[in-house]
């Protein structure tokens, strides 16, 4: 191995792949959220029709797709990596061992929990990607673009996908209640003047986006 | 008070071990959780059983040779104490302690709860000091150095090497020890020069002593006896990045 796999191998290098990748997608929550929105738009699906066919064939978003898909290869590959080396780490376990006395459950939890966010995220793709990229969208008339809107409807009158989304937008908000401001730990962005507010506003992040996120598909079993 | 211990025997690294029970009677609050154990032991010895070993030394709080997870905890429920320091009066007539040794792949058990911590020492050795050369003693007051750095890498200083960051981490990670004796050297400008090798070799030899990485759960620093923060773990990550971003060894 050279200098750079190395550094990247090594047990801190790794966390760097972490918390880069992890604050990358949290970014991506950030632009997914926002697009959305346009479902609360009360026009029948139009508003967000158009937003999924810019996503759909802007050659910018197109790019960074691929960028996003990375982001979350690495991210996974790391945890998986990391967690059996910190399995190994200690072969023979505590009897009686008492880790809510110094430490909180999401933080020592983070696999559980990204393991019930992954297999949120092949459901979600399952939904709604595979179907709008893979063309077996009905063409909405006299307009250029699909009919996603009435997939969101659908789906969402299905009670056992809201509940899914629901828990699984609770999973998330506790994963990045720990990740938020542990990516900058793992970055070694500690600070006195920063590090309160960067603690505060990863909370608030994640309450925030994880609700946002959560009242869609509840909007539309109960509302729509 | 009277107790009932529940404590790791094993005979030594190859064998296996298992929780034992021992009653305890008598034990007066004043005494050290070590001075308890001290009279479990001359009770076994009486009887002609094998002692139960644990390590000690100062049994002041200073060496960092006391070990032991109690009831679920290193060094015990008290924060920022060493077993030593721990008194029987904040435990109650009647309780069952559990008394495990430190667990970790990097520290393989001696016998009963004695773990071998040498890792640690091994990655001292990697680049935890600062080299001197001959010459004549400098100055004390010659070299300029802020009194929040020199405080900040006297506090690093304190560690006492005792493990307590190993035992209390999910993934048997080292990191607070090594950030300690990493950021303790590079804040100060006698560390400076050799920074960028030390915190490189130091975490080489962490890693192949097979410590977990660091997961920021924090419960390292709540379990340590002599408070090092979680920013020394920032200054490593920091140091790390920078020296290997930096420094011109390519291998």
């Amino acid at each position: 191995m050279n200098w750079f796999t190395k550094t990247f191998s090594s047990t801190i290098g790794r966390k760097i792949i972490m918390s880069i990748t992890g604050l990358f997608l949290c970014s991506f929550l950030v632009v997914h959220l926002v697009g959305n929105l346009t479902l609360f738009y009360q026009d029948g699906g139009e508003a967000f029709n158009i937003y999924s066919h810019f996503m759909a064939n802007n050659p910018v978003i197109r790019t960074m797709e691929i960028v996003l898909v990375l982001g979350f290869l690495f991210h996974i590959y790391d945890a998986i990596v990391l967690t059996r080396r910190n399995k190994a780490a200690r072969p023979v376990g505590y009897n009686n061992s008492r880790p809510e006395e110094n430490s909180t459950w999401s933080s020592r939890n983070m696999g559980l929990l990204g393991t019930i966010i992954l297999v949120f995220l092949l459901v979600h793709l399952w939904n709604f990607f595979v179907p709008a990229r893979f063309g077996e969208l009905e063409g909405v008339p006299d307009k250029d673009y699909l009919n996603l809107y009435s997939e969101v409807v659908l789906a969402f009158k299905n009670p056992i996908y809201v509940a899914l989304y629901v828990i699984s937008m609770v999973a998330l908000a506790y994963h990045l209640i720990h990740g938020f401001q542990s990516a900058f730990q793992s970055l070694g962005l500690n600070h006195k003047k920063y590090t309160p507010f960067i603690q505060k506003f990863g909370y608030a992040f994640s309450v925030i986006i994880c609700l946002g996120f959560a009242l869609i598909p509840l909007y539309f079993f109960f509302f729509v | 008070m009277d107790l009932t211990l529940k404590v790791w025997r094993q005979k030594n690294r190859e064998s296996a071990g298992a929780m034992v029970t021992y009653p305890v009677k008598g034990i007066s609050p004043d005494m050290s959780f070590l001075e308890m154990l001290d009279v479990l032991n001359e009770d076994l010895l009486r009887n002609g059983q094998d002692p139960i070993a644990f390590d000690h030394d100062c049994r002041e709080g200073i060496c960092g040779m006391c070990s032991l997870y109690i009831n679920g905890r290193p060094h015990g429920p008290e924060r920022g104490t060493t077993t030593c320091q721990l008194h029987m009066r904040h435990f109650n007539d009647g309780d069952t302690i559990t008394i495990e040794p430190w667990r970790a792949a990097a520290f393989p058990v001696h016998k009963d709860l004695v773990v071998d911590r040498s890792a640690l020492d091994r990655i001292q050795q990697a680049g935890g000091y600062v080299s001197v050369n001959t010459g004549g003693v400098p100055d004390a007051n010659a070299i300029p150095i802020p009194k929040t750095i020199a405080d900040k890498a006297f506090d690093a200083a304190t560690c006492i090497q005792c493990g307590a960051c190993v035992a209390a981490c999910k993934n048997a990670s080292a990191m607070l020890f090594l950030s300690a004796k990493v950021s303790q050297l590079a804040m100060l400008p006698q560390g400076k020069v050799e920074a960028k090798t030390r915190v490189e070799n130091m975490l080489a030899q962490h890693d192949v002593e097979g410590f977990g990485a660091c997961s920021n759960t924090g419960a390292c620093a709540a379990e340590c006896p002599v408070g090092i923060s979680l920013e020394n773990i920032a200054i490593l990550n920091r140091e790390y990045l920078s020296a290997k971003a930096t420094s011109e060894h390519v291998a």
